[in-house]
């Protein structure tokens, strides 16, 4: 079966400014929705306590809040369905350093009136710990995102560098956008799929690169707009049929992983497609703008080569004892 | 067909796989295998905190409590002595024992800075030993939760210092809630024992004073564990548990729990010195900041053996016993953060986890081989090495599979066999272009390879720094994550060239619908 026939080069780089416009739009509309909206963060970054309740029925959601305002033990406490209509989540802003008190004996004093539950899971940080976790998640970022910018830089140059990197800055602030739009709880495993993403979809940006690389190898030509749209045409079903299969399992994973990881399935989801996007139709316009000229490359190509040729032949001199 | 290195590499892999993760597939009682994580077995996980600052405290306490020691027993005559904000002070009243005397504290008393100004003498502690005595309670605190833990009878608790200053407890395995409360306690437990002196002169008005008036005597006000009387204790102890050798659980006479201790030879010493010089006072047994006893001295006590009775259940005994053998906490422990799963949902989670593992790799098998014919089929069989190789290497490191970690894998399933697709697609074009089969299935890999390097190895950057700065479960996924891929670079790229070198001279070339899913003739 094939999907994407290659007949002829598609004409990308002429519409690179259409992509670019959709592109900044969804930036700006991820960015104010950032900050006018903000982010719900979980206990994980924001400190709190979470329990998490299985009811052997349907759960009474407004008995389980009526009980709780009434024993005034979490001021402000905040009950939510989990995956199914017998689990709820109880969030609490407020955590407790002591040892020994006993969240769940509390909890399942105060809902013995609601029915037959069971307390599955407890969680709690402190405020303290969450702002430390935040700062972590922000560095491990940062850490990541000059690691991959060094790596391409020495494996490609620094304009495909930077090009990849503005790329995944792109996919990174739409995922976080829509994230921030329908107020998905960030946690620890969310923050692990941003970073996921971060190395992932550089992997369909980097298919693209690669050939681009070769095609200024190859190709006799010297305008990058039609290297680029060959490159990128080649390339088309590679780029999308890779980002299928993993688009595949991460469906799944969202889909049929249980609740707690659906968070995490989601932000795959959402990052898989910016990111593919983003290969096929942001990268390599940036690479454009920044003003990648395809004759330095390859004179600057031509020269390491000369310079390797000729430490060579000095070797050779060398090791025959000319020198 | 010929055998060829990389096919017989990929078989040893493959090999390797099978045999290593059986253990772990069939849960085996042998071999090694991987270990659930909390967030699958259920469990409990915390981040401990440790109030270093009264380690201090309590060390200054038993300071002051060996200079009334040495002094009482080289017949050294001082008054007032006084422990206030960290600082010892007390006066000497013969001017003929200041030589002496200045001599015995420094002998005594290490890491102290010792100030004598006209007979008064300040003790403080010097910054060098406050130092040490923070780091030491950090230290101490990891050993003793460690001990205690592992005398509960728990299954591979994980105790670990983490950072500078905080503890990492892991205990798995955990059934109620109940017992989770259990070691909970257990945990906290300062099991800070002291004997104590009741101030059998002033304690007739205890109900009616306050705490500064009793600390002006010197002296400090406790409760009664159970009831609410008040007790007048002198504020020094007599001794501490850091003396204590052994504590039994063993019954009264009434039948009743009582914790039977043991001291050492000093505090056999300093106990015995003190019942025989208190005839006919109190003295108070205190735990924790709570008198548990405070029974009549009748005779001098030797041997050093103690006794704690306060009315315990048989199971508050057994733990206290723990707590006191393992030694006390120097400083008391907090929660910074707390996660505990029950084991249903760890069970509920394996059971989607795995379902989701299943659909997505059928997923993806299926659509490779509608897709690429038999060139998908040798990618599955490299995948399915794949995930066998990830399971044998996690099992040899005996690396903990936690619910992300679950999430890794099935993300790898997806990223592994891009790398086929990304050859495929390479070998397709080559022969779209006219060339031989032989000659587009050694290009393919040449040309695809490349590729594949770069985008593995700024994913794998990703997964190192997750896995560097991740904590506990996302830990797991970058693990998984990392294993996954690297092993992909052995079964997708190594394998399926194998493969396909045995078996490239049976391709036939008028079938390539069949082999790689184009159409005959296409251009």
């Amino acid at each position: 079966m094939e999907v994407f026939k290659y007949k002829k080069p598609l004409s990308l780089m002429s519409k690179s400014k259409r992509f670019g416009f959709l592109s900044i739009t969804l930036i700006i509309f991820a960015l104010a929705t950032m900050f006018t909206k903000g982010f719900n963060y979980g206990i994980d970054f924001a400190g709190g306590t979470l329990i998490q309740v299985k009811y052997t029925k349907d759960a009474p959601i407004k008995d389980i809040r009526k009980s709780l305002e009434e024993s005034k033990i979490y001021p402000g406490a905040s009950v939510t369905y989990f995956g199914t209509n017998e689990e709820v989540i109880i969030r609490t802003k407020s955590s407790s350093g002591k040892l020994g008190e006993d969240v769940a004996k509390t909890i399942s004093n105060t809902l013995k009136s609601t029915g037959e539950f069971e307390i599955r899971r407890v969680d709690m940080v402190g405020a303290k710990v969450g702002s430390e976790l935040r700062e972590k998640g922000l560095m491990a970022m940062l850490i990541a995102i000059i690691g991959i910018l060094i790596y391409v830089s020495i494996r490609f140059e620094w304009r495909f560098a930077v090009a990849s990197v503005m790329a995944l800055v792109h996919d990174i602030t739409i995922t976080m956008g829509v994230l921030s739009f329908f107020s998905v709880e960030l946690n620890l495993d969310i923050l692990a799929a941003i970073l996921t993403i971060l190395g992932y979809s550089l992997n369909d940006t980097i298919i693209v690169f690669d050939r681009i690389r070769e095609g200024i190898k190859d190709m006799k030509i010297h305008d990058l707009g039609v290297i680029i749209d060959e490159s990128v045409s080649r390339t088309l079903s590679r780029t999308t049929l890779t980002s299928l299969t993993t688009f595949f399992v991460v469906f799944t994973l969202w889909m049929f992983g249980g609740e707690i990881i659906h968070g995490f399935g989601l932000t795959l989801l959402i990052g898989i497609i910016v990111g593919t996007y983003s290969s096929i139709f942001v990268a390599s316009p940036i690479l454009m703008l920044l003003g990648f000229s395809v004759e330095n490359y390859k004179e600057k190509q031509a020269e390491k080569r000369r310079l390797a040729r000729e430490r060579e032949k000095e070797r050779a001199l060398y090791e025959n004892g000319v020198l | 067909m010929k055998l060829n290195y990389r096919v017989v590499l990929f078989a040893f892999a493959l090999l390797f796989g099978i045999v290593f993760s059986i253990p772990s597939l069939i849960q085996s009682e042998q071999g090694k295998k991987i270990t659930l994580g909390l967030d699958l077995q259920g469990g409990l996980h915390m981040l401990l905190g440790v109030k270093s600052e009264i380690a201090i405290d309590s060390k200054m306490k038993s300071m002051a409590a060996a200079v009334k020691y040495i002094f009482d027993d080289e017949e050294i005559i001082f008054d007032d002595l006084r422990l206030n904000d960290q600082k010892i002070t007390f006066e000497l009243l013969d001017n003929e024992d200041l030589l002496k005397a200045k001599k015995l504290l420094k002998e005594g008393l290490e890491g102290m800075a010792i100030i004598d100004d006209n007979l008064k003498f300040t003790i403080t502690m010097t910054k060098k030993e406050i130092e040490r005595t923070k780091k030491n309670a950090i230290s101490q605190a990891v050993d003793t939760i460690r001990n205690r833990l592992n005398e509960f009878g728990l299954a591979e608790p994980t105790v670990a210092k983490q950072g500078q200053d905080k503890i990492l407890v892991e205990v798995p395995g955990i059934k109620t809630p109940a017992d989770e409360q259990r070691i909970r306690e257990l945990i906290a437990r300062a099991a800070h024992l002291q004997l104590m002196a009741v101030d059998e002169d002033r304690i007739s008005r205890v109900d009616t004073m306050n705490s500064n008036e009793a600390k002006s005597y010197g002296d400090i006000i406790l409760d009664d564990v159970k009831t609410n009387q008040k007790y007048l204790l002198k504020a020094i102890p007599v001794l501490d548990g850091s003396m204590l050798t052994d504590a039994k659980v063993g019954f009264d006479q009434n039948n009743q729990p009582v914790i039977n201790f043991t001291l050492n030879s000093q505090g056999a010493k300093i106990f015995g010195d003190f019942t025989a010089k208190s005839v006919g006072k109190r003295m108070a047994v205190v735990l924790d900041n709570k008198v548990y006893s405070a029974p009549n001295i009748r005779e001098r006590i030797g041997g050093g053996r103690v006794q704690i009775s306060g009315s315990f259940t048989i199971s508050e005994a057994h733990d206290l016993a723990i707590a006191l053998r393992s030694g006390s906490l120097l400083a008391p422990v907090y929660v910074m953060e707390k996660r505990s799963v029950g084991p249903s949902l760890g069970a509920d989670s394996i059971k989607s986890s795995s379902l989701a593992l299943i659909l997505g790799f059928l997923a993806v098998i299926i659509f490779m081989v509608i897709y690429y014919g038999m060139a998908g089929l040798i990618a599955n069989v490299a995948l399915v090495g794949n995930l066998f190789l990830i399971l044998a290497i996690m099992s040899m490191f005996g690396a903990t599979l936690t619910l992300p970690g679950m999430a890794g894998i099935v993300l790898t399933v997806g990223m592994a066999v891009d790398a086929n697709v990304i050859i495929n697609e390479r070998i397709r074009e080559l022969l779209h272009e006219g060339k031989s089969i032989l000659k587009a299935i050694s290009a393919g890999y040449d040309n695809a390879f490349t590729a594949i390097w770069d985008a593995n190895v700024t994913t794998l950057i990703a997964a190192t720094v997750l896995y560097v700065y991740g904590t506990g479960p996302i830990k797991g996924f970058a693990l998984t994550m990392s294993i996954g891929i690297l092993a992909s670079m052995l079964t997708a790229i190594l394998g399926t060239h194998g493969i396909y070198e045995m078996i490239e001279k049976k391709i036939d070339k008028n079938k390539l619908g069949f082999w790689f899913g184009i159409k005959k003739g296409d251009k």
